[in-house]
């Protein structure tokens, strides 16, 4: 293995990393709202959370690309507060990340918090819990395997992503260079030996991520 | 004397709670009714789990909702107790666990009582270590009970806690129930649609039809009512608060109440204990004759106080009055006709069957 393949690995780790933990943040609030909410504006947003399902990534990617680039007004922002424009750098490789796994952690989580309904948020609240307690300590905890689907697919499925950080991040190495990329340069260098090392790690990674979700699925908590 | 007031206009579709309740701030009160009388619709009221304009609610003078002055304390600050049909433990907390949710959540000079004092009381403190879901149904609603007393409540407020058990079960935890009555000074809001276990419980009876209040007052006297609505006719009878008096030698048990005293099968409770003892209004009879040949033991003169009619058109209601103590006897119409049954007449009282609430 050479080090730019290790490289690339450690990259790859570090986003999806980063990744996660942004995207639990940012789903669970998410999630319960759309869980809970009457508001009318519920379609609307479950739609956009989902639209990265069915969209070409290249869409998504173009777009953030544009929204964020120098002229554009994400751009403008980041670039007012400071931090340059975020196309072609990690943190905009996470941004991008973060929206194209989106439904990938809001909608286990959702299942979850929908799957535990009224009555235990009304027993907690009956026995002095306010709304934020009552959250982290029955909600929560209540919503484990969701919450372990969650985090395991938004790692998962940001380490397994190709046109989103192709476009986002380009190619640059050691900054952007992700794995799915180093794949794509290798077999197009005819490199085939690295190209097998590389798919194969990734083929068995998402098998026994996929294996340890399943598995841990078949044996829901409280039965046989 | 603490009093607890309750008003709500609540309007669910084609249904519509509307009640304007004073009731004893001490005891058990009962909300009787039948499926959709509006009893747990009024009890989520009092819990603030259920918000609706105009609603008024207070207890010994704290108000916990008034929406004239747009003041509603959410159910988190209410100092409630709350019992659901199913006990709803939280099943990732252990026994301990969910019995010291509220606990925890109370301020430890506020705290009432101890966690091993209230597990005794329900007989669960050998399962203060288990997981919910390896307890039995009734054990389960008594932790959930334990767990609503532990949160110190001012008010308890249960909802069938009962009606999702079989009557074994429910056998199993009346009389954890009647030690809650006895020894907590805590007021008990208890919705039923069981008659048996509102006759065994309750102190105070609100009987709802139609979301509506159409009585509210002591037990026994709201229950020897005669204008109650047909809804309540099935189950028109009284209590008798009785006390017993002895033993006797062919195994019956002499029961005294003011204004006489009745016998039963052989109870297995000591001379001088309280009983209560419940009498279907279809279960007694009139006769004109004080002397009278008959197997039924229990005839006791009585005065008649009134007739209703009933919700069946063949039958009438009377009202009786034993010294004091009132009675209820269901009897047809024609043979009100042919005792010629008025108020103001003396007749015999025959009992046929005797409830014994214990």
């Amino acid at each position: 293995m050479s080090d730019s393949d290790l490289s690339a690995i450690l990259l790859t780790l570090r986003l999806a990393g980063t990744v996660t933990v942004l995207l639990l943040l940012l789903a669970m609030p998410l999630a319960w709202w759309l869980a809970r909410t009457r508001s009318r504006a519920r379609g609307a947003v479950a739609a956009v959370v989902a639209l990265p399902l069915v969209l070409p990534p290249s869409v998504l990617g173009f777009y953030l690309l544009v929204f964020l680039g120098p002229n554009g007004p994400g751009g403008r922002l980041t670039e007012s507060l400071g931090l340059g424009t975020l196309p072609f750098t990690f943190p905009g490789l996470v941004v991008a990340s973060v929206l194209y796994s989106l439904p990938f952690a809001v909608q286990p989580l959702q299942n979850a918090f929908e799957a535990i309904g009224e009555r235990p948020l009304e027993v907690a609240a009956t026995l002095r819990a306010g709304p934020w307690d009552t959250f982290f300590s029955v909600v929560l905890p209540l919503s484990r395997p969701g919450l372990f689907s969650a985090a395991v697919l938004g790692f998962a499925h940001t380490v397994g992503e190709f046109g989103v950080v192709l476009m986002m991040g380009g190619n640059i190495p050691d900054r952007t260079r992700v794995v799915s990329v180093l794949i794509y340069d290798h077999v197009d260098a005819l490199e085939y030996t690295q190209a097998h090392w590389l798919s194969g790690g990734m083929l068995a990674f998402s098998f026994l991520v996929l294996f340890l979700l399943y598995g841990f699925k078949r044996n829901p908590v409280g039965r046989p | 004397m603490s009093t607890l007031l309750a008003r709500f206009h609540i309007p669910r579709g084609d249904f519509a709670l509307d009640v304007d309740l004073t009731l004893p701030g001490r005891g058990v009160t009962a909300l009787f009714g039948h499926s959709g009388s509006g009893k747990t619709t009024l009890l989520r009221a009092m819990a603030g789990l259920e918000r609706a304009p105009g609603g008024y609610f207070a207890l010994d003078g704290e108000v916990w909702q008034d929406e004239s002055r747009d003041l509603f304390l959410p159910p988190h600050r209410r100092a409630l107790g709350y019992v659901f049909q199913e006990a709803s433990l939280f099943p990732h907390l252990s026994v301990r666990g969910n019995l010291e949710f509220g606990l925890r959540r109370t301020l430890p000079g506020a705290r009432k009582f101890r966690t091993e004092a209230v597990a005794e009381l329900l007989g669960i403190a050998p399962l203060l270590a288990r997981r919910p879901d390896s307890l039995s149904g009734g054990e389960r609603q008594r932790a959930a009970i334990a767990r609503a007393l532990l949160a110190s409540p001012r008010l308890l407020l249960m909802d069938e806690p009962l009606a999702a058990l079989d009557l074994k079960r429910r056998n199993e935890i009346l009389p954890y129930l009647e030690r809650l009555h006895d020894e907590l000074s805590i007021p008990v809001i208890y919705v039923s649609h069981a008659p048996d276990e509102v006759a065994r419980l309750a102190d105070h009876l609100v009987l709802l039809d139609g979301g509506r209040a159409v009585a509210s007052g002591p037990l026994s006297e709201t229950l020897a009512r005669l204008d109650l609505p047909p809804a309540f006719a099935d189950d028109a009878g009284v209590v008798l608060e009785t006390v017993v008096a002895a033993h006797e030698e062919d195994d019956l048990t002499r029961l005294q109440f003011p204004g006489g005293s009745i016998h039963v099968s052989r109870r297995p409770e000591g001379v001088g204990q309280r009983l209560r003892c419940r009498i279907h209004a279809r279960d007694v009879s009139l006769s004109l004759d004080a002397e009278s040949r008959s197997s039924i033991l229990n005839r006791l003169a009585a005065t008649v106080v009134d007739l209703a009619d009933t919700d069946k058109p063949g039958h009438v209601l009377v009202r009786l009055d034993m010294g004091g103590s009132p009675l209820l006897a269901r009897i047809t119409r024609r043979s009100a006709q042919l005792l010629a049954i008025r108020p103001g007449q003396a007749v015999v009282a025959q009992i046929k069957s005797v409830a014994l609430l214990a």
